[in-house]
């Protein structure tokens, strides 16, 4: 049994992220192409130069035929993949995987999701028949209950708490107002976010990711190809998966204040990397913060704060866009939207950003270049029954 | 015709009330007419006949722990499925044996008697289930004057470990066919002809079978002490108890006033009732006026003295709380109201709950071989461990106003059973605002939702409320 990763033996070239939005005039087809074309002139390469596909999308299309049919691609080997919320991850982890393997010679991983379509507000799993006693409950309802947990077990007052987790989400609005890729760029203050009504347990929909349509995708070669593309490659240092087996769910030992999957897929990709001390050797990290409470516990789970502690380090400011860490410099799930399917690749879009000092001047980070690793987290699922995806990536080899 | 069962007898009984109460002076102001005094029982959103009858029977089963009934009757005028059997959701969620047969006798009050009966003419242990649920158009008497709930008896030979509580000494049936109500199958609503007329054939016949009882028993009315009249027609139960010769203060009120008719769970509900109170050696009759006149002469043993109801009528009577009358409409099908802007869900597989019908319908989890409890079952080879009866604890709990249900909000809890297994799991019979950490629940089987006419019936936990199961 080992993890060994696949450290600096495979790099991004390029890549292509469309604004997340309510893309009423646009299909999930047309969200392809947009992203795919975008990456492939970053990289200055074309489609038909490109290996393989990986197409992740969790419930707008089926099979890799979707991709092919959406960018005219002929005789290529594309699969599709899901994994939950975390999908859009396990489609760039499967691309950089055949990569390294050697199969191929480069790799496009791309996710799409066009959540809009439906005529439902939010996101709606697609019904799988079973025996009818499987849980009903919103995803929000889900992680509502981890905050009265947390508040519980580390002696935080509601109210505090409310205040924290409105913090989380004015944040991320801070950010995600600088970002024209985002879907609301709209800054919120801690007041305003705290007077919203509930909607599932003490959260209301300004603790929620917002719902978009989406686009991203990543172009991967051999490390030592990447010259070939840009002068500024991004190197993938570690790709970590754990899928939790729902045992939390019945567990009576669970008590909804950490995500047991996210600790082991943490510790899993600080080994691969050889990360030591995240808080202080990465630049910036891009979390799943699905809902407040989700970005409260992940700082735990994920090393950057000591247990109980993150509430005040959120309070004081640590994650902040200008703070030791800065967490979600894009706007996040909360303000850059989730589309499912696109959202673990929009993460490392923001970083492609970043750590190449592309990002602009008004949410640029200022731990970069000191540090020379960045973060992804993406999950799917619910307290108790996740996958976890994280990988860090560097912008320098070794 | 004459029955004598020699100490063939209840040896067990259930009742089951829903939580909710509509007040009957609440109905005028909305429905333009109707409505009255008092209050009238009122089944959940998530209950049917059939989940009301399995909690009515599951207090006679537990009441009797040493008895295992190898029939099961289920009797009710508006049964959840036609064509498919009702009983057999019961059956499961009791956990009988596949042995054990399971039917309907359906569509009438007086189906219950017709239940009852086969039970005692059976020649070993039968449970009787009935429930009802009552109702007509808005404004109408039939809404007012009926009530949702559900009663059970355990029928078998007395034994020392189950001895008859309970003896049917005597039962006289008069059969009649006459037009008093009726409705066609799919009416919201009966019909009834002129009151009078019923009336008028209903006295007679209830007269007719209380002389034929007394007559092949020997008794002279005076030996009765208790007397239940119940049947559809109000005025004809009434007129037949002031005519009977029994004193008036032996004639038992049936919660006309806090309960309702219950229709075709009323006669062994109220009968119910009467046993939770009476001492050995008193005699009731058990007059019902439905298509009919059955008269059954019911005599309590010594045993009744021991024996200790689980969950009495009185009590539960005394523990509900009210339900709006638009909400009671909506709940209804009567006022349809803006659904949740949800998908609605999809409905359950056929072939995937006959795969689990131990999990789905007898809340049975799984033990492995370290005593850990897993909800819902693990497969391997470790044992069955049914959950029903366990009581839990809420750990954590959230209120979901986004979840599609038919009553938004959901409320939705992690509860910890006694003696382990944790299931995060729906609540209900409860407001948001009284729910707490720590608050002690019971499990209740309840119809989830109804998807392509199938209703996924399932369990869900609800607060225990001083009805005895605590001790």
């Amino acid at each position: 049994m080992a993890s060994h990763g696949i450290r600096d033996r495979v790099a991004i070239v390029g890549m292509g992220c469309t604004r997340f939005a309510e893309h009423w005039d646009k299909s999930a087809d047309d969200l392809l192409r947009d992203a795919a074309s975008a990456a492939l002139a970053d990289a200055g390469t074309s489609r038909q130069d490109i290996d393989a596909y990986w197409l992740g999308t969790a419930q707008s299309g089926m099979s890799g035929i979707m991709l092919a049919k959406a960018l005219g691609l002929e005789g290529k080997p594309v699969s599709r993949v899901e994994n939950y919320c975390a999908t859009g991850s396990e489609a760039l982890r499967q691309a950089a995987y055949a990569v390294a393997s050697g199969a191929y010679d480069s790799a496009m991983a791309i996710g799409v999701e066009k959540v809009k379509d439906s005529g439902y507000q939010g996101l709606n799993a697609f019904p799988i028949p079973t025996d009818g006693t499987n849980r009903t409950l919103t995803a929000a309802a889900m992680f509502s209950m981890v905050a009265p947990a947390y508040a519980r077990k580390y002696g935080v007052p509601m109210d505090e708490m409310k205040r924290v987790l409105a913090r989380i989400a004015s944040k991320n609005h801070a950010n995600g107002a600088r970002n024209p890729r985002a879907q609301f760029r709209r800054e919120m203050s801690v007041d305003q976010i705290c007077a919203m009504p509930s909607v599932a347990g003490d959260l209301s929909v300004f603790d929620c990711a917002g719902v978009a349509d989406g686009a991203a995708a990543a172009i991967v070669v051999r490390a030592e190809d990447a010259h070939r593309y840009t002068d500024k490659p991004l190197y993938i240092k570690a790709l970590s998966l754990v899928a939790g087996n729902g045992s939390g769910l019945t567990d009576p030992e669970y008590d909804y204040t950490t995500f047991p999957e996210i600790v082991a897929c943490a510790q899993d990709a600080y080994a691969q990397a050889g990360v030591t001390d995240p808080r202080s050797q990465i630049a910036m990290a891009e979390v799943h913060d699905c809902f407040t409470p989700t970005e409260l516990v992940l700082m735990e789970d994920l090393g950057f704060s000591e247990r109980g502690e993150a509430w005040r380090e959120i309070e004081a400011g640590a994650f902040d866009i200008d703070g030791v860490l800065p967490v979600n410099p894009d706007g996040g799930l909360k303000s850059f939207g989730h589309p499912i399917g696109a959202s673990g690749l929009r993460m490392m879009f923001e970083v492609w950003l970043q750590m190449r000092g592309e990002a602009p001047d008004d949410r640029r980070i200022s731990t970069w270049p000191e540090r020379q690793l960045a973060l992804t987290h993406n999950l799917g699922g619910y307290p108790g029954e996740m996958v976890s995806f994280v990988s860090i990536l560097g912008s320098s080899l070794g | 015709m004459r029955y004598r069962f020699t100490m063939r007898g209840i040896i067990s009984w259930g009742t089951y009330l829903p939580f909710r109460r509509l007040d009957r002076t609440t109905i005028a102001s909305v429905a333009g007419s109707g409505g009255g005094k008092g209050t009238r029982t009122v089944a959940s959103y998530d209950e049917d006949t059939t989940t009301l009858g399995v909690e009515a029977a599951r207090v006679a089963l537990r009441d009797c722990p040493d008895a295992h009934p190898l029939s099961l009757w289920f009797a009710t005028t508006e049964p959840a499925y036609l064509d498919k059997t009702n009983a057999t959701a019961i059956h499961a969620a009791l956990r009988l044996d596949s042995g054990v047969p399971a039917y309907d006798a359906l569509g009438s009050i007086r189906s219950t008697l017709g239940a009852l009966r086969a039970a005692l003419d059976s020649s070993s242990t039968s449970l009787v289930v009935t429930a009802d649920r009552r109702g007509s158009l808005p404004g109408s008497p039939d809404e007012s004057a009926g009530g949702d709930g559900a009663s059970s008896v355990l029928i078998g030979d007395d034994a020392s470990d189950a001895p008859v509580l309970a003896e049917i000494v005597a039962w006289e049936s008069l059969t009649e066919e006459f037009l008093d109500r009726w409705r066609t199958p799919g009416d919201l609503r009966s019909r009834q002809w002129e009151e009078r007329f019923g009336e008028t054939r209903y006295t007679d016949l209830g007269a007719r079978a209380i002389a034929a009882l007394l007559s092949t028993t020997g008794l002279a009315i005076d030996a009765i002490d208790y007397l239940i009249v119940v049947g559809p027609h109000d005025r004809a139960n009434s007129a037949v108890a002031k005519k009977s010769g029994v004193a008036s203060d032996r004639v038992v009120d049936t919660f006309g006033t806090n309960v309702g008719n219950t229709g075709a769970a009323a006669p062994l509900l109220v009968l119910a009732s009467v046993l939770e109170r009476a001492l050995p050696g008193q005699r009731i009759l058990l007059l019902v006026l439905a298509d009919g006149a059955d008269a059954v002469l019911v005599r309590t043993t010594p045993a009744i003295s021991q024996h200790k109801p689980s969950r009495a009528v009185s009590v539960q009577i005394a523990a509900g709380a009210p339900v709006a009358y638009g909400k009671y409409l909506a709940w209804r099908g009567l006022l349809p109201v803006e659904p949740p802007r949800r998908p609605e869900p999809a409905r359950p597989s056929s072939s995937a709950a006959a795969r689990n019908t131990e999990w789905k319908f007898g809340f049975v989890g799984s033990e492995d071989e370290d005593g850990v409890v897993h909800l819902p079952p693990a497969d391997g080879e470790w044992s069955m461990r049914p959950m029903s009866e366990v009581l839990g604890t809420i750990v954590t709990f959230t209120i979901d106003r986004l979840a599609y249900s038919q009553s938004p909000p959901v409320v939705f809890a992690v509860v910890d059973f006694d003696g382990g297994g944790r299931l995060p799991v729906e609540l209900t019979d409860v407001d948001p605002e009284d729910v707490a950490i720590g608050g002690r629940v019971e499990m209740t089987f309840r119809k989830l939702f109804t998807a392509d006419g199938i209703h996924n019936y399932f369990w869900k936990a609800r607060p225990v409320r001083g009805n005895g199961v605590e001790g």
